[in-house]
């Protein structure tokens, strides 16, 4: 992401007598707050479309009366901020908003940090001209999380926008209150536009989309987030306490790759337990979106630990005689260049089966492309306005990547391809320019091919390959290939590669552990370099990147283990059942190296009481520094970080939207030849029953899963159809192994293949699958 | 009362009147006569009439100035400020606090502590409710603050107790249910003036 902006884009506009500096095509609200100036505005969402609810944000604009949050600025514009019939229309704007909402500050969770109340009091609202006869609006709960009391709600339709431009879900839409209807005696006596925007509100209020009482959605609560008022609230937080009496902690979420920025709110558990808790997670809404398990999941700290002596020599004694530590991607960069340490200082094996496939994928990667690391970002991506989905499950892999894709759709006037074995549903209502196709297993190759095909400049490419795709078919043999229909899509081809000009490919887990993933990354390659595509790759969970980066991991396990957090000979354990406690991740300050390439910092929410690996660390290697932060400025320079102290990195965004967190890797360059990518065979096709290791949406670990307010079980994710055919419980027959488990039935999903979770690490999912996503299985019953 | 004789500090100007005292004896025969005088006055006997009559007062004319306390008490001023009193409405019995917290909030000594919850009537419920009387300073700004009424300053001044817990908690704060008819609209810190009508803005409730 480039943080100082060019000049050549900029323009100059004049706001209240005063010259600043815009972005050329940047919405006059968006300029005046990037330049630090206050316009009142309640609807608009920056990266959502504007949905004029509000009518606020009125401004004068060369002399004419605009909406700021939907003009563009122009050169030499002049714009006027307050005018008599402005603040007029504002403050009867205002008035309009307190008609008739409940006056009950002293309860409402929102007091405190309420807009409604801000406003009121910023457009000094003492009277009220207005009134008209309230409607019954009843408070319900729309899905195990969501709670919604529409007596509150003041229709500025945020969440609907956020649902819709950003998470994708379009879960929650307005629907008819039924009320009263307005006196037309009012349209004479009040502002025109507080006439208009009263007249909308009166008639709407919010509900789920689906037009039943719950809504079907992924459950991410950015509708929570982005409520100005108190209407929408967790279930689980409705009056447990004040805004103002919560303390926020900015951190990094957990659980998925994409290192949100995210801030765990704390408070002590209660008035004779004085130790704290986190009662929620808040993020900036207007910048970042949060998925669920960033901003449900975050109850998963190991409590009431002390320093157990006797289990810290024992641990000592297992790490003196371990051959391998076995670890997962919830570690922090700190702790993963500890582990490192270990591994350079002691000879002990690193084994982390989630990682190494993505670790030995990049290594490919930058052998064939010259960059040492992808190229694009989640924020880079949010700007294409085409992209391409490979090889990734995106609702339920990447919630960051999945909300780009969707927001390039809405936003960009965008479009997209998205290529995965598992038919979705959900992608596709995405927007008109998306197609999806639902490939063989083992046609990754096939896809990647086709988009060479479609994309690439064809005097680039090498003869043998424009012989081998006229070989395959062209373009309309490849589409057919992997499940499209190529006289439709041809048709619409066209259509969605209009002024289209930064292209993104997205690629998923499924390529890491591809058979041939040697050629994938070779294609990754050739695509990059002939049709001027970015590449981002999702790391699998968590701090993958980072432990890929840091870490020189190995193949397989061998020996006396150690388990962080893994099963092993000796355990070492966040969870609470270990043989040694370790902190959990939001008791951990450090570092995390998030899908952007950005090593972010996060904070310690709750205190701990036990010992650390740092503390371990300091028995087992001479130069162990004093504490945890200090390894922050030994991480390699060479691989990309910068020796720089912890408390140097900067975490937060201004107000032009700049993210200031931490700092991003260095990726290096050299010149490579075009990339020799290999023909592809389709006798690895796999058939019958296919098991996919994937998992819900909000899971992602066993820390996710001990979360309270994170539901979704353990289980064979299956699509509508295939539920009928299973049983409520099935035994699934791997080749080295089995695992009953309980079938589940994903409205969202499409076709055969069946998903299984490997979110508990108790259940080696990994084992099962044996180094690949896909598997060919029998289903018994039980 | 003028202000003018205090500023006036030309001391020689002043009215000061001079008190005509009789010469201290020099010899030593002054000194022995000036002790037997005053030890033979009968100013002693003076001093123990005065003593008797107001006995005789007290004991049998009814003219007693001591109060009995702790049996008898005087009335304080409802500014006074003493333990808390949580009030409850007088219709239906149930507390007045509706858990908004800005007791919590202002108080300076950080010692009133709650829970809330939200309950099955879709309300909020205040669950727990503490003050921490050892750090209580009695400011009165939790009554100020208020916007129920509920917590106020009773005139219970006498903090003495075996623990400190066996005033701090809700329900002795709160007037018992059986004494509701007792319970006094309070007119002290806080309590709202007595022209609080006129200052409200009218508002259209045509509905």
């Amino acid at each position: 992401m480039s943080e100082v902006q060019t000049v050549e884009n900029m323009v100059s506009i004049t706001i209240d007598g005063k010259e600043y500096k815009a972005k050329e095509g940047e919405y006059i609200l968006n300029a005046a707050r990037a330049n630090d100036i206050f316009i009142p505005a309640i609807c608009y969402l920056t990266r959502c479309s504007p949905t004029l609810a509000c009518r606020i944000c009125l401004v004068e604009a060369n002399g004419k009366q605009v909406y700021s949050c939907n003009t563009k600025v122009k050169e030499g514009m002049e714009v006027t901020v307050n005018t008599p019939n402005i603040l007029a229309e504002r403050r009867a704007m205002m008035e309009v908003y307190d008609v008739n909402h409940p006056l009950q500050c002293g309860v409402c969770d929102q007091s405190g940090e309420c807009e409604l109340q801000n406003y009121t009091l910023e457009l000094q609202v003492d009277s009220q001209s207005y009134s008209i006869p309230d409607t019954k609006r009843e408070t319900s709960d729309w899905s195990s999380v969501l709670h919604y009391d529409a007596g509150l709600c003041i229709v500025c339709e945020r969440c609907t926008t956020v649902c819709k431009d950003m998470i994708g879900d379009a879960a929650i839409k307005t629907t008819k209150r039924g009320g009263a209807s307005l006196d037309k005696a009012w349209k004479d006596e009040m502002p025109k536009d507080a006439y208009a925007m009263w007249n909308k509100l009166q008639k709407s209020v919010i509900a789920p989309s689906n037009g039943t009482g719950s809504t079907d959605c992924s459950d991410c609560g950015e509708c929570i987030a982005v409520c100005p008022v108190g209407a929408l609230v967790s279930r689980d937080f409705v009056y447990t306490s004040n805004a103002w009496d919560l303390r926020k902690i900015p951190a990094v979420s957990a659980h998925s790759s994409d290192g949100f920025q995210i801030y765990y709110e704390v408070k002590p558990i209660s008035i004779d337990n004085r130790d704290e808790k986190i009662y929620r997670v808040t993020n900036e809404w207007n910048y970042v979106s949060l998925d669920g398990s960033a901003r449900f999941g975050y109850d998963y700290e190991n409590r009431g630990v002390t320093k157990d002596k006797k289990a810290f020599d024992l641990a000592i004694e297992a790490f003196k005689k371990a051959k391998t530590i076995r670890f997962n991607s919830m570690i922090t960069n700190e702790e993963a260049m500890m582990l490192q340490t270990l591994k350079e200082k002691m000879g002990i094996k690193l084994y982390n089966p989630e990682v190494r496939a993505f670790q030995k994928f990049l290594t490919l990667y930058a052998d064939a492309s010259g960059h040492s690391l992808y190229t694009s970002s989640m924020e880079d991506s949010m700007k294409s306005d085409f992209i391409v989905s490979v090889g990734g499950a995106l609702r339920n892999d990447s919630p960051g990547l999945k909300y780009a894709f969707n927001n390039v759709q809405k936003m960009n006037k965008g479009a997209g391809l998205y290529f995965h074995p598992v038919g979705d549903t959900l992608i596709p209502s995405f927007g008109k320019s998306v197609s999806t196709f639902t490939h063989k297993v083992g046609l990754e190759e096939a896809t990647l091919y086709l988009v060479l095909a479609l994309f690439s400049d064809q005097d680039k490419l090498d003869s043998s390959v424009k012989d081998y795709i006229t070989e395959l078919g062209g373009k309309e043999g490849l589409i057919d290939l992997v499940g499209g229909d190529s006289k439709k899509f041809i048709k619409g081809f066209d259509k969605m590669m209009k002024k289209k000009e930064r292209f993104t490919l997205m690629v998923g887990e499924d390529y890491y552990y591809h058979d041939r993933a040697d050629n994938l990354a070779k294609l990754i390659a050739l695509i990059e370099q002939t049709a001027g595509f970015n590449v981002v790759m999702n790391p699998p969970k968590s701090n993958a990147l980072g432990v890929a980066i840091i870490c020189d991991l190995d193949d397989n396990a061998e020996g006396y283990t150690v388990g962080y957090n893994e099963i092993g000979d000796f355990r070492l354990s966040a969870l609470g059942d270990g043989d040694l406690d370790i902190p959990a991740f939001n008791q951990q300050e450090g570092t995390v190296t998030n899908l952007s390439k950005r090593v972010v910092p996060t904070n310690v929410a709750l205190d701990y009481g036990g010992y650390e690996l740092n503390d371990l660390m300091k028995e087992l290697i001479d130069d162990a520094p004093e504490e945890t932060i200090d390894w922050t400025k030994r991480l390699p320079t060479d691989r990309g970080y910068r020796a720089v102290e912890f408390d140097s990195l900067d975490n937060y965004y201004d107000n032009a939207g700049n993210e200031h967190r931490g700092y991003l890797l260095n990726v290096l360059f050299e010149e490579r030849d075009t990339p020799k990518v290999e023909k592809f065979y389709d006798d690895t096709l796999l058939d019958g029953d296919i098991v996919y290791r994937c998992n819900p949406p909000r899971q992602f670990n066993d820390f996710s899963a001990k979360a309270h307010q994170i539901f979704e079980p353990f289980g064979l994710y299956v699509s509508s159809s295939k539920a009928e055919s299973l049983g409520k419980k099935v035994e699934v027959v791997f080749d080295n192994g089995t695992i009953v488990v309980d079938v589940i039935e994903d409205k969202k999903m499409e076709g055969d293949i069946m998903a299984l979770s490997d979110f508990k690490s108790a259940e080696n999912v990994y084992g099962l699958f044996d180094g690949s996503r896909y598997a060919s299985v029998t289903i018994k019953e039980v | 009362m003028s202000l003018e004789q205090f500023k006036n500090r030309n001391v020689g100007t002043q009215n000061y009147v001079k008190l005509d005292l009789a010469h201290t004896p020099t010899t030593g025969w002054g000194q022995f006569k000036q002790v037997v005088g005053r030890t033979f006055k009968p100013e002693l006997f003076v001093g123990l009439w005065v003593t008797f009559r107001e006995m005789g007062n007290a004991l049998v004319g009814g003219k007693m100035h001591t109060t009995q306390y702790p049996f008898e008490k005087l009335p304080i001023s409802p500014r006074y400020r003493a333990i808390h009193d949580m009030l409850r409405l007088m219709e239906s019995g149930n507390y007045r606090c509706i858990g908004c917290g800005l007791c919590e909030k202002i108080c300076i000594s950080n010692c009133i502590s709650m829970e809330t919850k939200y309950d099955e009537n879709q309300r909020k419920e205040v669950s727990e409710y503490t003050i921490n009387f050892g750090r209580c300073i009695f400011c009165g700004y939790c009554a100020e603050v208020c916007p129920e009424l509920a917590i106020v300053h009773g005139p219970r001044y006498e903090t003495a107790s075996e623990q400190r817990a066996s005033f701090s908690l809700f329900e002795d704060m709160l007037t018992p249910i059986d004494k509701l008819n007792l319970q006094q609209e309070y007119d002290g810190f806080g309590a709202i003036s007595p022209n609080a009508d006129e200052n409200i803005k009218p508002t259209p409730l045509a509905y």
